[in-house]
């Protein structure tokens, strides 16, 4: 279980990818559709592609010929969860410099003294 | 205690707001003062900073290297760009998962508020403009469901 949140936590780290799944949040895309405005190739894509499946978080149906691809339900999770990771990082870090803070101008006053 | 928020402005960024209950001049050291980082920048509980590298000067080197008790670590590297002490940094910063993220830009100002001070962060993603607004429709998503579980707990 936890090899897996390193793995979406990977996955999300980056900006690429997460636009790509804020693209399929959207609707489904195939490769081409996908390339296209990222100015991306589609090999670089595929790429991408396979590190979201491969954790969970994108899923490819087949039609025909084509591929289309689309957000997992993990994946609307994920999203959510990076953004509650980021905010929750940002909050344990301020509260901590808060008391660094306290810390500091205490022992400004003691030497002021 | 001080709320921060956390919001997206426009397509490419992303804004902090949070307040201290200290002096500019004493946040702004807390940013830039290698043994005052390494007290305080380690997000979740359980890292430790063991590394941590600051040259607050104009092209001087940030590098931060996190642990866990795991054995398990990650680490940051950029520049500084512009400081104006004590009220205004910019620089550039990258993640290694080990491959690195894309470059951050980040412009942080330090305003006097009241005895203490607001400090605003502000982070330019480099996404070319498609990339940018997708991603920051995917965050206001995400924000939205965050912000609503705050207010649950509030």
């Amino acid at each position: 279980m936890e090899r897996r949140l390193d793995v979406t936590f990977a996955a999300l780290a980056d900006p690429t990818r997460r636009a790509i799944l804020g693209r399929l949040a959207k609707g489904e895309a195939t490769v081409m559709e996908l390339a296209k405005p990222f100015n991306m190739t589609q090999p670089a894509i595929s790429q991408h592609l396979k590190v979201l499946e491969d954790a969970g978080l994108v899923v490819c149906r087949v039609d025909g010929t084509r591929r289309p691809r689309r957000l997992a339900k993990d994946g609307v999770e994920a999203m959510d969860k990076w953004l509650a990771m980021l905010r929750e990082a940002l909050e344990k870090n301020y509260n901590r410099l808060d008391n660094v803070l306290l810390t500091m101008e205490q022992h400004k006053k003691g030497k002021t003294k | 205690m001080s709320e921060m928020i956390l919001k997206t402005e426009g397509d490419t960024h992303i804004l902090v707001t949070r307040h201290f209950a200290a002096p500019p001049e004493a946040v702004f050291r807390a940013h830039t003062d290698p043994q005052i980082i390494q007290k305080w920048l380690l997000g979740p509980e359980g890292w430790t900073m063991p590394v941590c590298i600051s040259e607050p000067r104009p092209g001087g080197k940030i590098r931060y290297e996190w642990a866990n008790a795991k054995g398990q670590g990650f680490y940051l590297t950029g520049e500084y760009l512009e400081l104006e002490p004590y009220s205004r940094i910019v620089h550039v910063e990258r993640m290694h998962l080990p491959d690195p993220t894309p470059d951050n830009h980040v412009e942080t100002r330090f305003d006097a508020d009241g005895a203490g001070t607001l400090m605003t962060l502000r982070m330019t993603l480099p996404d070319a403009e498609t990339r940018a607004a997708m991603l920051a429709t995917g965050m206001e998503r995400g924000m939205e469901a965050s912000y609503a579980r705050l207010e649950d707990m509030l």
